[in-house]
């Protein structure tokens, strides 16, 4: 499937940036406005599809050199790891904690461990979704 | 330091290591191996001492308290004697097993088997909860089926393994029951509770079903009779695996079964009779069997049967102690499981040794067939000596310590005249008899492996190879188990103060001092009637080994020669062409069916439930108002989906499917939940991708024109379906019984720091959901990754077909 | 509203399940997504509709929406996404290895 479609690469440069900024600021947005690890990661691939989409495999790969499955595999290892780490300090198995702290700028802020394991989440979703389209899209 | 629990597992957490130390090291594999039972012997011997003293260790820690089911493992007299005959016995195989069996075989596979088995085995004597004992039980049952087919590409060893795990494991499922009759009962699933509670049961109805289920567990696994088929099949795994379990070890579990549940079962009339007659009758069958055999391993094989018969058929009088609690008889009584105990260890000593001499005599000699062995004294000088010590003590002749057991045998089979309850009468007789005549047999079987193998005339023409002596490190644990033999016979009593005692002990909790009223073993008691039975089993048995020749007829006469194989084997055929057939009835290999199944058992379920309970009542009054753009959302989407049937081109219905996707994200947005459409818009637009994607490669759809009636069936179900849901959800709506608990997750700021309450429940509430969750989309994007990357290869491809 | 969107499950359930019967396999993977939609909203249903805000803590609301079945169907959404991904690769690869993607002919009869 080779397009050589000018207007839309062009958009699209712009357009992926745009979209990827919106998936990281959904994925923080997580706990306390609509969005997390699911939609994150979800809007994440969907920026990664659109770049198959547009241009061939293999330019993006060039450019991307990621193997998607990894990330999956990285993304199972954090949520799973997540609830391991809270075993070793005596909680139960998936315990989360969180505490607030005041930054000089940033003003009030939440760190919560319940991130990593939705940064967990977000992985695998991306990765998933990436491996999917790409394995049937490869299979020409 | 050392627990029991650990003991179970050790093994189990060795044989995780196996693969590694074979990959790095493939002929240090076996002395790894062998560091472990040699180590857990030793801490186990290390407790006999306390265990002589009477003490007890037992130590529980809570596996799934609902249930009763609790990790208790219980170590006493009964249970280290078994504890040490594992990991003794497993100690030497191993050390066989180094010399035996050729580095090109699979070793790997071998010593992680044979570590499961060992930990397997030892869960089953060490555990004192029902359910756990049960689930080392078929753990034991199943690594003996890998062992046995080892061997895998030879029919026969499959075909041993298959029988040998069908009779076992469904003698196991039937214990199963037993121990859930028995949970019925007292309420516990621990075996000494229900020895305490043991007063209270025995009138229930109850009772007796759940001994002979418990029997019907052990007697297969112990092989005896009619179950006693599996063991001869059983032999074609590498002859150290039937050294230790199929004569040493796993078949033995049977016996154990019995001796801990004597306390149970023991003293009541039917217990007596079905464990000492089966008992009995196997100990006949087998020796008569085993004298036809012209293989060394299968007359072994069936040696061990009526071995095991002659300790099963002890236990079962030594039961007959418990009828009237402590007094003088029933110490006579008691005295035959003092010799089933005795003989049990005599005979993994004698066994084992024995079977490993067929082993190395296989070995380099290339055969294990009587006919034509012959003359073997002079080349295998120190094999010789020790079948000469194996066979005769499993003939019961002095100076081995098969005679002392095989003295204590008869002596309590005379006893069984005496017995005045039970109702026994003078069928006490015929146990003396059946006794007398089936060691006559044994004698002779004895003497066939001594005589045929290595005297009379060498025949190197028909042998494989030439005959020599095995190397030196293939005969230390042979020539270990032979020094037993003989040292056991000189100084019985060093294992009766430190083992039997105590082991009398755990076999009859209720009557205490039993073990110290147990008299000494001697091996000579006068000139009294078991003596003069021995005198005469040698004068007969040297006459029939003598004529063996001319009634070896007798063999080919009906009753005689029939075999239960045959019933096996006509059983199993007829199970499956009748599984098959009726398989084939309903299992048509058309999703269509198996959905219309499906769905008519759903819509019989709901609608029955519902009309029986009679609890449809609707209530609208609660509902909220509708707003005019959303009466236009519902008829869109009822619309698409309606058009979805009719539609026939593929483009289209994605289409449509896209439509109805987005209408119900529309929908999350008017119910407020902004996360959902979210997610709803992100998914569709990737999944029509997909599904555009996958067209591109996929035909078009065809019209399709199926029968009316089938198009008539389908709608109609459709139809219903629809029908049931609706009206289902009707009625719940209608009829709330618990309140919401939504409302606890409200509190989810204090509680997780979070303000978004449906995150908060999917990170922080329900994080094993999620993250179950996560892993399931892993595992469907690695399922497509494999079915699209990996395909059959174009040489594959032809194996194949 | 509840009444209505009830009806319109039962709608798209029997949608579902008469695709679902079908020989073709697309036919059937549309089938399994339109039946997961349909749950999806039932399940919203089951919750209360438009009984209060969003489920956002700090929202100037006294009662919030029902959180639980929002967070049931957002692991429902992602799980039948992964199906439906399942599905339609093997589909494709039957009609690959096999040359069709009739389940009646796939099952080895020409006709029924």
């Amino acid at each position: 499937m080779k397009i050589n479609d000018v207007i839309l690469q062009t958009i699209t440069k712009v357009v992926v940036f745009i979209i990827l900024t919106f998936g990281v600021e959904l994925f923080f947005a997580g706990h306390n406005s609509p969005g997390g690890g699911f939609i994150g990661g979800l809007v994440l691939s969907s920026a990664f599809v659109l770049l198959f989409l547009v241009h061939d495999i293999e330019t993006v790969q060039q450019g991307i050199p990621v193997d998607f499955k990894k990330v999956a595999a990285t993304g199972v290892l954090f949520a799973v790891g997540t609830g391991v780490f809270a075993v070793l300090f005596g909680s139960a198995f998936l315990t989360q904690t969180f505490l607030t702290v005041n930054l000089p700028v940033y003003g009030e802020t939440e760190l919560a461990t319940v991130l990593l394991f939705e940064l967990g989440v977000a992985l695998t979703v991306v990765g998933t979704v990436v491996t999917i389209i790409l394995s049937i899209s490869e299979d020409v | 330091m050392f627990t029991i629990t650990m003991a179970i597992f050790i093994p189990f957490l060795a044989a995780i290591f196996v693969p590694f130390i074979y990959k790095w090291k493939p002929r240090a594999i076996g002395w790894f191996v062998l560091i472990f039972p040699l180590l857990l012997f030793i801490g186990l011997a290390r407790l006999i001492p306390a265990v002589a003293k009477g003490d007890t260790i037992s130590h529980t820690f809570q596996w799934i308290p609902s249930a009763d089911i609790h990790f208790t493992t219980y170590l006493d007299g009964l249970s280290l004697i078994f504890g040490l005959l594992i990991t003794g016995v497993g100690s030497l195989v191993i050390l066989y097993s180094i010399y035996y069996l050729s580095s090109r075989e699979s070793l790997g596979h071998f010593y992680v088997y044979l570590l499961l088995f060992m930990g397997a085995m030892l869960g089953v004597v060490f555990s004192d909860n029902m359910m756990v004992l049960y689930v080392f039980w078929e753990l034991t049952s199943i690594s003996s089926f890998l062992l046995i087919a080892f061997w895998y590409h030879r029919k026969q060893s499959r075909y041993g393994a298959q029988k040998s795990m069908l009779i076992t494991v469904s003698g196991g499922i039937a214990m199963l029951a037993g121990f859930i009759m028995l949970y019925a009962m007292t309420g516990s699933f621990s075996i000494r509770e229900n020895i305490a509670a043991v007063s209270q049961i025995t009138d229930h109805v109850l009772f007796i079903p759940a001994m002979i289920l418990v029997l019907l567990g052990a007697f297969t696994k112990s092989a005896q009779f009619p179950f006693h088929i599996w063991l001869p099949d059983a032999m074609e795994a590498p002859t150290p695996v039937s050294a230790y379990l199929h004569s040493a070890t796993m078949v033995k579990a049977g016996i154990y079964l019995v001796a801990r549940f004597t306390g149970v079962f023991g003293g009541d009339a039917v217990w007596f009779y079905v464990v000492s007659s089966v008992g009995i009758f196997t100990l006949f069958w087998g020796s008569f069997n085993a004298v036809r055999q012209t293989d060394l391993k299968a007359l072994l094989a069936y040696s061990t049967i009526s071995q095991l018969g002659l300790v099963m058929s002890l236990f079962g009088l030594g039961s007959a102690a418990l009828y009237e609690g402590y007094s003088g008889s029933s110490v006579v009584y008691a005295q035959a499981t003092f010799a089933a105990l005795f003989h049990l260890l005599n005979h993994s000593t004698f066994k084992g040794a024995l079977f490993m001499v067929v082993g190395i005599v296989d070995l380099n000699v290339g055969t294990r067939d009587v006919r034509r062995l012959g003359g073997l004294m002079a080349f295998m000088p120190v094999t010789f000596t020790i079948a000469l010590i194996g066979s005769f003590s499993m003939a019961g002749l002095p100076p081995f310590n098969g005679f002392l057991s095989k003295e204590m045998f008869f002596e309590s089979m005379i006893a069984v005249r005496q017995l005045e309850f039970f109702s026994i009468g003078s069928w006490g007789t015929l146990f003396p008899v059946l006794a007398w005549i089936g060691s006559v047999f044994t004698f002779v079987y004895s003497m066939i492996i001594v005589f045929q193998t290595f005297f009379g005339p060498h025949q190197p023409e028909r042998l494989d190879r030439k005959a020599h002596e095995a190397p030196a490190g293939m005969l230390v644990a042979p020539s270990i188990l032979g020094l037993l033999v003989v040292a056991i016979f000189f100084f019985p009593n060093v294992v009766n103060d430190y083992l039997l005692r105590p082991a009398m002990a755990a076999v009859y909790p209720s009557l205490s001092g039993i073990g110290e009223a147990m008299p000494k073993i001697e091996a000579w008691h006068g000139p009294n009637i078991a003596l003069w039975m021995t005198v005469g089993v040698i004068v007969v048995g040297i006459l029939l080994y003598v004529s063996f020749k001319y009634w070896r007829s007798m063999y080919k006469v009906e009753p005689l020669r029939w075999s239960l194989d045959s019933v096996y084997n006509g059983s199993l055929t007829m199970l499956e062409k009748g599984s098959t057939l009726l398989t084939n009835r309903y299992m048509t290999g058309y999703l269509r069916h198996y959905l219309i199944y499906i769905f008519g058992f759903f819509l019989l379920a709901v609608a029955g439930t519902m009309t029986l309970v009679g609890g449809v009542s609707f209530d609208f009054s609660n509902d909220s108002p509708i707003e005019a753009n959303e009466y236009i959302l519902v008829s869109v989407m009822m619309i698409t989906g309606i058009l979805m049937i009719f539609i026939s081109s593929r483009v289209t219905v994605i289409l449509l499917n896209g439509v109805l996707g987005y209408s119900i994200a529309l929908f999350f947005v008017i119910f407020r939940a902004p996360d959902l459409a979210l997610t709803q818009i992100v998914i569709e637009t990737v999944t029509t991708a997909l599904f555009l994607l996958c067209f591109y490669f996929l035909p078009e759809m065809k019209k399709e024109k199926p029968a009316r009636s089938s198009k008539v069936v389908n709608g109609i179900i459709a139809i219903s379906a629809g029908v049931i849901v609706t009206v289902l959800g009707l009625a719940v709506q209608g009829n709330k019984m618990f309140d919401s608990i939504a409302s606890y997750f409200e509190n989810a700021y204090e509680l997780t720091g979070g303000k978004n309450i449906v995150n908060t429940i999917l990170g922080d509430f329900r994080a094993f959901d999620t993250m179950l969750e996560v892993v399931v989309l892993f595992i469907a994007g690695l399922g497509v990754y494999t079915l699209v990357k990996l395909k059959p290869r174009k040489e594959e491809r032809d194996l194949e077909d | 509203m509840e009444t209505l969107i009830t009806i319109l499950v039962g709608v798209l359930v029997a949608v579902a399940v008469y695709l679902l019967l079908s020989r073709s396999v697309i036919r059937i993977i549309l089938g399994s997504a339109v039946l997961s939609h349909a749950i999806h909203l039932l399940l919203m249903v089951m919750g209360g509709l438009k009984k209060g805000g969003v489920p956002l803590i700090g929202e100037e609301t006294e009662n919030f929406a029902d959180a639980l079945p929002q967070a049931l169907i957002l692991t429902a959404i992602v799980i039948s996404f992964a199906v439906t991904a399942f599905l339609l690769v093997l589909a494709y690869r039957t009609y690959q290895e096999a040359g069709s993607d009739d389940l009646q002919e796939l099952r080895g009869f020409k006709n029924e």
